[in-house]
This record gives structure tokens, C-alpha cells and sequence, in this order.
């Protein structure tokens, strides 16, 4: 029998781990449709009938995150077989909440408390039969990491799909959990809807408790009548007037009153368990008044020291000597074979460059996601943002948005990356609007190329200049986004600080080798190409034959044509339009070309003034195609994608014809 | 004494009157466990002063002092 398996739960449960565990590295990442919100699928280890969609990590059902739609669009019209609830046997309390939310929507559920070796080792006791017997559903005690309790789960799961329920057969799964004046309207509100809530594919009892708590979007698909309306407002008026509170209160009283009551009578446990007295003891430290800042900069910086330090170079080392031993190799079977000029060209300047342009970008991914997850999965990234969230919030963020930001100062490409673990999308998109102007370590070579031409004895306070510069350009930019295209408001801050826990190293490298799969493939053939477009541009003329002058080349040409507009930046010549549009494809190209199509040496075109523009042209243009390409993942649309290119191309070319002039003005040369 | 959850200070504890404030943030409020009738104590302030550390339900969650400010408290003496 074929079955659909949903996962579902609240972040930090572990619902990572047990679909690793059901699916091995067997698994499919995409996006639901329209969002930006990951949807990851994979087909049982054991049992290849079984698909498996793990659902985001969400607390509640409510309408107002993207992931918590999803979640429930998903539900309601992809009606999989079976829901597999995880939650976190240490923290059940709150976990059970969204449990009975999932229990509303009519569909079987599977409860696999998960976690439960810590339960047991804190002396805890859960009477599983009671709370089978309480619910209605099978309860599954499974410790994830451990691979425990596993078989049962899925043998819970396939009995649960052919319609068993744990207690004397016929017996019903529980759907409501409500008492007293909310049960008096539920009830009301469900007999006069249960119609056009099926006709639209919700369960009934689910629509009714949804409208009772106010549900916009559910009011929409319904379509009731003006007469229903008034009647249901009629029924919520007199269930709050009885009740003395609202109906969103109401609501969310009467699941915790429910889960209290479920508690007491199935869970016996101390009020603080081992992790958590230890998690206070950490965190005395970690998220101290006074050592917080600094530890918090110690550890980014040993981040950044291993990324960029010893084990990054030591593996981009690796792959530049292999890329360079292929391109000896290659190029001495072409001279052997004696091709054409323009082959033996477009083979290692264009595809071998363009190779190692991809490579080049690998290694620092890797190891800096490595450890942004080591971060994450341990619960220590949820302190950086309490830490650091009223400095975010001056620039209309929140503190998580300070890790990509700051991994942006490594690779933009990584930092795009990140914005996944934000949970809006208006805070996503304002991150990677914002991330590019941290000065990514590929512009370092440009900065001291040209510091070390122009600015001997002030390279120092130059390249400090150009990172501040970035960021207050990023502030004001902030400042600015937040009062125009990102208007709303942002999602509350409010966020779970969960247990520090030992990182499954497995979940760690799956998700590892998710990622660097994903921007291999992705990134791919778009550095490739570009390099390639790049690489015939500056080679060939318009009639298509290879030149041995740069600037007889069609870059040149084009060059010439777009020149004019750097006019007031002080850098007009076709040569500095060929190097930054060289620089699109990796930063560190606009060095090369330059060394190419000016001969002569820099000196022989800028003068230090011009030199200053240019360098604050690239610091804050579009970031490279790598990058660009990560955009328009996270983005999920080419129309972002593109203002966010116009944005920072637009405020580079204004503030360095800025610099240009004012400089001008002062009496620099 | 009815005060509001910003007033707490570290360590100090109390129980939740009333929870105001509307649409997103208040129903997030109240999905996290911050119904009226739980007990909720404060554990520390961020090294900026804001946001707050807040114990509830058997779990640590954090909220910033202006969010706070919309919920009213019985301080427990």
C-alpha cells in the first residue's frame, strides 16, 4: 500500500533528525509553490512506499506566517495519509499545542514524543496508554538521534492509515477539546457551516474553531452568507460575554486548559531537568551582560579564522592546485594536438577559468556552513539574535538577521544562504537587500591592489574606510527600505530559546551536502556561462574573428558606449567598464582584466581620486553572478531579483560620483 | 498589584491578567503558552536591555519589552 506521510512539528523538536532517520540522504528539497518556505520529500529507507514531506517547524496554525500557511494549505488539500506529529517530550506543554490544532483538521495523526531518553534519564514518567486513551491516537515514544522507537512509529503509522485507533475498535479519534461556553458555539457554528466548509475541503469542526478565532483567510474561502455572518458574530458575542475574554483568547485558553488537564493525568516530572539546569549554567556566560558582545565576536571570529584560515585554504588550496594541474594537462594535450588559437582559448580561458571560478567559491561555502549549522543545531545562533535584536531593530530587523549579514563579510553567496533560517519574508528580502554592502573577501585583493598603487602610506585607513562605508551604507539603506518598499510591519520577535543539545552530526552533513549539491548544480551552469559570455566578449571582435589587442574586443566597444556614463564618476574609459563588468563573474576578475587591458599599469589611467571611486564603485555594486543567482533563489522571483541589482548598482554609481566630485571640489587630484 | 510584564525585573515572577495588543503578535502570544492564568517569570534582560528572558510552561522564550508591555501581570509576592 502506497503511503503519503506529513511531518509535522515545532522547530527545535528534532523533526530534522527523525526525517533523516526515515529517509537516509534519500531525500528531495524544493519549495512549495509560490514561497520561498522549503519542502523537503524523500522515500522511506526501509519501505519504498512510503513519501515522506517534512513540513516546516511551526508552533501554531494560525494565518500568519508563511511557513504556518503553507503548512495548512498543505494539509487541507494534499490530505496526506497519515500526520506524524513529533514533539518534544521534554517541552510537552507547549509542543502538544499544535497537536491539537492538527488533530482539528479531521486528518489521522501519529503522536511520537520524541526526546524520551532525556525524560527517563530526568527520573520522568509518561503514561502512554493514558494519553492514547485521552487523544484518541497512537503515542509513539521514540528518541530520534538514537534511532529508537522507529519500527513502532511506522508500524503505528501503516495501522493508523488502514483506520485503527488504539482503543476497543469503532473508538474515535479525539476533535474537540473544548468545555463550557467555546464547546456551546463550536458546536453551533459547526452545524451551520459544516457544508460549505466541506464544499470548500476543510473539516468542519476545524473551520468553525478557525472563524471562532478569527481566521481572515478562512472567512474569504467560505463565501458565507450575510445572514450566516451575523449569525456566527451573534454566537462568538454571547461565548465571549460568558467567557469575560475575547475570542482569540478564548480559543488558545481552551487548548492549554485542555493540555494541562492531559498532563496532569499522564506526565510525571521535575520541574527543571539536567539540560536544562545546564543550558542556565551555559548561558550564565553566553548571554551575559557584559560577556555576551565579546564571546560573541570570539566565536564569529574563530568561525571566520577556520573559514578563511587554515581549513578553507588548506581545501581551496587543494582544489586550485588540481584546477591548475588539469589546465597544464589539457593545455599540453591542445598544443600536442595543435588546435586552433581560439580553441585552446576558449577551453582554458573559458571553460577552465570559468570551472575554477565555481571551485573557487566551494570551499569557503562549505566550511563556513559547517559551522553556521554546528551554531544552529547546538541552539546557539537563538542567542545571537536575543543578544543582538534592539541594535537590528534600529534598521527595522531582527537579531536574525545578524548572522548573514556578518557572514556576508566572507561570501555573499553563503550569507544569501542564510536568510533561510529568517522566518518572514519581508525580513529575508531586506537582509539580501542589505547583506551585499558587507564587503565580501573577494574585493580584498581589488582594495589592496590599488591601495598599495595609490594610497602606500594610507592603504590601512582606506580599506578600514571602504568596510565602515559599507556598512553605514547598509544602515542608511535600512533606514530607508524601511520607511518605502518594506513598509509592514516585521514578524514579532518572539522566539523560543531552546535547550543547548549536542548537533547530530549526521543531520549536520546531510544537510551540509544539501546544501553544496544546491549551489553546485544551481550555481553552476550560471558562473559557467557567464564566464563564458565574458571570456568571448573580451576575445573576439564583431565579425566574430579572435583579437590579440583587447581593445579591438566587442567588451571593448561596448565598453566604449557605456563608458560615458562614469563621467562624473571620473573613471570614463571602456577599460574600467570591461573590468567591473568582469568583475560580475568574481570579484577578484576585475584585477585580472585590468592588468590586461591596461598594460601600461593602473597608474597609467587613475589618478589616487579616481582610483578612490572606482574602489567605492566596487565595494557597493551588484555582488557577482554567484551571488546574483542565490538572490534569485531566495527570492523566489526575477522582478526582486532585479531591484535588488538596480538598488546597489544605483547607490554605488551615486555615492562614488559623490566622492568624485566632492573630492574634486576640495582640491583632490 | 496589577503591573505590566516589562516591570518585572529578573527573577521576579507573576501571573498573566490579560493579554492586549491584536492581530499577528498577539495570537503569536498567545500560541507560545502566554494565556491568561500562566505563571511567567522573568530569567534576565539582553546585554542591550532589551529584549527579555522570559520562563513559562517549562520552556525559555524571549520577547521584546515593547510586546511586553501589552500584557498585564498579578506580581506574585
Amino acid at each position: 500500500m502506497k503511503l503519503h506521510i506529513a511531518l509535522a512539528g515545532n522547530q527545535n523538536c528534532g523533526k530534522t533528525t527523525l526525517f533523516n532517520q526515515l529517509t537516509g540522504s534519500n531525500q528531495h528539497v524544493g519549495n512549495f509553490p509560490g514561497v520561498t518556505v522549503e519542502k523537503k520529500e524523500g522515500i522511506a529507507r526501509k519501505n519504498k512506499d512510503l513519501t515522506i514531506v517534512d513540513l516546516p517547524g511551526i508552533y501554531s496554525l494560525s494565518p500568519y506566517t508563511a511557513e504556518e500557511v503553507v503548512t495548512r494549505d498543505f494539509l487541507v488539500h494534499d490530505k496526506p495519509d497519515v500526520i506524524v506529529n513529533i514533539i518534544d517530550a521534554t517541552n510537552i506543554e507547549r509542543n502538544l499545542y499544535l497537536t491539537l490544532q492538527l488533530m482539528t483538521l479531521g486528518l489521522p495523526v501519529v503522536l511520537a514524543l520524541n526526546m524520551m531518553d532525556e525524560v527517563r534519564s530526568n527520573g520522568g514518567i509518561i503514561n502512554i496508554e493514558e494519553m492514547e486513551k485521552e487523544l484518541g491516537i497512537f503515542v509513539v515514544p521514540i528518541v530520534a538521534n538514537k534511532n529508537e522507537g522507529i519500527e513502532e512509529l511506522l508500524e503505528r503509522v501503516a495501522d493508523t492509515a488502514k483506520g485503527k485507533t488504539p482503543g476497543a475498535p469503532g473508538s474515535m479519534r479525539r476533535i474537540d477539546f473544548c468545555a463550557g461556553p467555546v464547546h456551546k458555539a463550536l458546536h453551533s457554528i459547526t452545524h451551520l457551516i459544516e457544508e460549505s466548509a466541506l464544499r470548500s475541503g476543510y473539516e468542519g469542526r476545524f473551520a468553525a474553531t478557525k472563524l471562532i478565532e478569527g481566521d481572515p483567510l478562512l472567512e474569504k474561502v467560505l463565501a458565507l452568507s450575510v445572514s450566516e455572518k451575523d449569525i456566527i458574530k451573534r454566537i462568538i458575542k454571547e461565548m465571549e460575554m460568558k467567557l469575560g475574554t475575547d475570542r482569540e483568547a478564548a480559543i488558545a485558553d481552551m487548548r492549554y486548559a485542555f493540555i494541562e488537564n492531559l498532563i496532569l493525568n499522564t506526565v510525571i516530572k521535575k520541574e527543571e531537568s539536567r539540560e536544562q539546569s545546564r543550558t542556565i549554567r551555559i548561558d550564565r556566560i553566553l548571554t551575559h551582560r557584559v560577556l555576551a558582545i565579546p564571546l560573541f565576536i570570539a566565536i564569529m571570529g574563530m568561525v571566520f579564522w577556520m573559514t578563511f584560515g587554515p581549513v578553507g585554504t588548506f581545501i581551496k588550496d587543494i582544489f586550485a592546485f588540481g584546477i591548475l594541474k588539469i589546465t597544464d594537462w589539457v593545455n599540453a594535450g591542445l598544443d600536442a594536438i595543435d588546435v586552433s588559437p581560439w580553441m585552446h582559448s576558449l577551453i582554458s580561458d573559458g571553460i577552465l577559468a570559468g570551472i575554477g571560478a565555481v571551485l573557487s567559491f566551494l570551499p569557503v561555502i562549505v566550511v563556513l556552513f559547517f559551522f553556521l549549522s554546528l551554531l544552529e543545531d547546538t541552539g546557539y545562533m537563538a542567542r545571537v539574535a536575543f543578544v543582538l535584536d534592539s541594535l537590528l531593530r534600529k534598521i527595522g530587523l531582527s537579531g536574525r538577521s545578524f548572522v548573514p549579514m556578518l557572514v556576508g563579510f566572507g561570501c555573499t553567496v553563503p550569507a544569501i544562504m542564510a536568510t533561510r533560517t529568517l522566518s518572514s519574508d519581508r525580513d529575508r528580502k531586506m537582509t539580501i537587500f542589505l547583506t551585499p554592502f558587507m564587503s565580501c573577501s573577494a574585493k580584498v585583493p581589488v582594495y589592496a591592489v590599488f591601495c598599495a598603487a595609490f594610497f602606500p602610506k594610507t592603504g590601512a585607513l582606506v580599506m578600514s574606510g571602504l568596510y565602515f562605508g559599507g556598512i553605514l551604507v547598509a544602515i542608511a539603506s535600512g533606514l530607508v527600505l524601511r520607511r518605502t518598499l518594506f513598509k509592514g510591519n516585521s514578524i514579532p520577535f518572539v522566539l523560543e530559546l531552546p535547550v543547548y543539545r549536542m548537533p547530530s552530526f549526521k543531520a549536520v552533513f546531510i544537510h551540509l551536502w544539501q546544501k553544496t549539491k544546491d549551489f553546485v548544480q544551481r550555481a553552476f551552469t550560471i558562473i559557467f556561462i557567464g564566464s563564458l559570455i565574458i571570456w568571448f566578449l573580451m576575445n573576439f571582435d564583431w565579425s566574430f574573428d579572435m583579437v590579440a589587442d583587447k581593445a579591438q574586443s566587442i567588451l571593448a566597444s561596448l565598453g566604449t558606449i557605456i563608458a560615458p556614463v562614469f563621467t562624473l564618476n571620473g573613471f570614463a574609459s571602456w577599460q574600467s567598464v570591461a573590468a567591473l563588468v568582469s568583475g560580475f563573474t568574481a570579484k577578484e576578475a576585475v584585477i585580472s582584466t585590468l592588468a590586461v587591458v591596461l598594460p601600461g599599469g593602473l597608474s597609467a589611467y587613475f589618478a589616487p581620486l579616481s582610483a578612490l571611486s572606482f574602489l567605492v564603485f566596487t565595494l557597493l555594486y551588484t555582488p557577482c553572478i554567484a551571488a546574483v543567482a542565490a538572490t534569485r533563489r531566495e527570492m523566489g522571483s526575477l522582478r526582486w531579483t532585479l531591484a535588488t541589482i538596480v538598488f546597489q548598482t544605483g547607490i554605488a554609481w551615486g555615492l562614488s560620483a559623490l566622492v568624485f566630485q566632492a573630492g574634486m571640489l576640495l582640491g583632490f587630484r | 498589584m496589577s503591573i505590566n510584564l516589562s516591570q518585572l525585573k529578573p527573577g521576579e515572577s507573576g501571573t498573566i491578567e490579560t493579554v492586549g495588543g491584536e492581530g499577528a503578535l498577539r495570537r503569536r502570544l498567545l500560541d507560545m503558552g502566554l494565556t491568561p492564568g500562566t505563571c511567567v517569570s522573568v530569567r534576565k534582560v539582553a546585554p542591550f536591555g532589551d529584549p527579555l528572558e522570559l520562563h513559562l510552561r517549562g520552556y525559555e522564550l524571549t520577547l521584546r519589552g515593547d510586546d511586553a508591555r501589552s500584557i498585564k501581570m498579578r506580581k506574585e509576592s
